[in-house]
């Protein structure tokens, strides 16, 4: 995919991030461009959510530089949000809080992830994969050119992954936003991405993901066993991706 | 009604309708201790309004003031946890404020007073204060309800959102900071949390949404500052634990009702 400089979103160049003695992140440089998918995968501690929350300027860098274009609107998905039980909230209320809207304008989001009918839910009684739709949805209210979501199937079962991969897929295709994302679960991330970015306080390797698994850095991140079961899965997925596909449009 | 029984209960009530929407952020936000930190240094403020010649709930307001500055300030460090920072502060500032009275050798406090709150004795100035001071931090309170309700539910949501988010939570400290000096008066520094956290924690099963709870948990206060006035008269008992007892009365009642709102598993569908 070929950029001019305009339709950079959000670039990292030479990034570090020092706590202390630690570094946490060393020399990131990477590139968002225009409606363009982007997945940060790497084990723990490896740095994806500190090099998310930098792209954000909720975290200064302590070296490099972050380009953000001027006038994105961002719209971000926390990792987890755990409300105190304490706090009565409804699904409305929550989303409310992005700007007042009414169910005029609610409901077409939540029915665009596949969640209307919880809009008077009361937060605490969604499940995993509900909790996570009505978090996007919050970022989808803000009409994002980038949509940034960290760990975005956290909590969901398996079954409930793929789909909210296959709909992360379609949002992005349907309003040509820009997803930044960040993801440890490989292989389903595999068939819903343009670009994987291998991290591990450094970039490992970056590309297209057929590419990034044959790359020798990949191999030594995550180890050839791995790498062979992802041989495997990315196939499967890819086909019960199309036949989703397939349904959804029939 | 006495003149004195019914400033009592205008003061009682005042500050309970000022507790409800804080409480209930402190109750959400886990502030529990930090409100009681800030209790613990009015000793401090009254030594230092006796100091100074200052107005003695002025001198509160502004030694609860300058703590909640200094403990937002300490909590950034990561050296000791949150708690035993703020027990440090807690009992420091307490014990402080006790040495600085002992200093000053023609003052005579009656501490019991502000341990456990005098309503009986507030004066018409006193009534000024709670019911300017306290419309003043609910006013303010009610301007901030949204960015500070997006913030207790995740800061960083909020901050990518465009939330000013630490002129946010320095506001709601110095409000805090000025709802807990002018309760210091009515239920005393060592209950000041308790009026602040049972009626929230009572309405919390009631409350479909965040201001019905507020709202209700300022209701309840008032009814547990009317029967602990009621009961303190009746009984000749002290009137801020009177007060108390019967928020703690109306909370087990309350656990025992059946809530049917809200908290239901039901979901609605549209």
């Amino acid at each position: 995919m070929k950029q001019s400089a305009n339709d950079t979103l959000l670039e990292f160049s030479g990034v570090g991030l020092s706590v202390g003695r630690r570094e946490i992140l060393k020399e990131v440089s990477l590139k968002v461009g225009r409606g363009e998918v982007v997945t940060l995968i790497g084990p723990n501690g490896a740095g994806k959510t500190t090099l998310l929350r930098v792209g954000l300027g909720l975290l200064r860098p302590t070296e490099g530089e972050v380009y953000l274009r001027p006038d994105l609107r961002t719209g971000y998905m926390p990792q987890r949000l755990q409300l105190d039980p304490t706090l009565p909230l409804t699904v409305r209320r929550f989303l409310g809080l992005a700007g007042s809207r009414g169910s005029e304008e609610l409901l077409p989001i939540l029915r665009e992830v596949g969640a209307e009918r919880v809009l008077d839910s009361p937060f605490g009684n969604l499940s995993g994969g509900e909790l996570q739709r009505v978090l996007l949805a919050r970022a989808l209210l803000r009409e994002p050119d980038l949509l940034v979501l960290d760990e975005p199937v956290q909590g969901v079962d398996v079954q409930g992954q793929a789909e909210l991969f296959q709909l992360i897929t379609r949002i992005r295709d349907r309003r040509g936003c820009a997803v930044f994302m960040v993801s440890h679960d490989l292989h389903l991330v595999m068939a819903s991405t343009d670009r994987v970015v291998c991290l591990n306080r450094h970039v490992c390797c970056t590309g297209s993901p057929e590419a990034v698994t044959a790359d020798p850095g990949f191999v030594e991140l995550f180890g050839p066993l791995v790498v062979q079961n992802l041989a495997l899965y990315a196939h499967d997925s890819e086909h019960r991706h199309n036949k989703k596909q397939e349904d959804f449009d029939g | 009604m006495d003149d004195f029984l019914l400033r009592a209960l205008l003061a009682g009530l005042g500050v309970a309708v000022v507790a409800g929407p804080f409480g209930s952020f402190v109750v959400w936000r886990r502030l529990a201790y930090f409100g009681d930190t800030l209790a613990h240094s009015a000793l401090l403020g009254v030594a230092l309004g006796f100091l100074l010649h200052l107005n003695l709930t002025l001198g509160i307001v502004i030694v609860c003031q300058v703590l909640a500055v200094l403990l937002f300030l300490s909590q950034r460090q990561r050296q000791l946890a949150g708690d035993t920072l703020l027990g440090i502060f807690a009992h420091g500032s307490l014990s402080l404020g006790l040495v600085a009275l002992a200093f000053m050798e023609d003052v005579r406090v009656d501490l019991l007073s502000y341990l456990f709150g005098d309503i009986l004795a507030i004066a018409p100035a006193d009534l000024v204060w709670i019911f300017g001071g306290g419309g003043l931090a609910l006013a303010l309170l009610v301007w901030l309800w949204k960015p500070l309700l997006a913030i207790t539910i995740h800061e960083d949501l909020a901050r990518v959102e465009g939330v000013a988010v630490d002129r946010v939570n320095w506001a709601f400290l110095g409000l805090i900071a000025l709802t807990v000096a002018l309760m210091m008066k009515v239920v005393g520094l060592l209950l000041v949390t308790s009026l602040l956290i049972i009626p929230a924690a009572t309405a919390r099963r009631f409350s479909s949404g965040p201001e019905v709870m507020a709202a209700l948990a300022s209701l309840i206060g008032c009814l547990a500052v009317g029967g602990g006035l009621y009961g303190s008269w009746r009984w000749d008992t002290p009137a801020g634990p009177s007060i108390v007892v019967a928020a703690c009365v109306i909370f087990v009642l309350a656990i025992l009702l059946p809530s049917g709102l809200s908290t239901g598993k039901e979901r609605r569908r549209t």
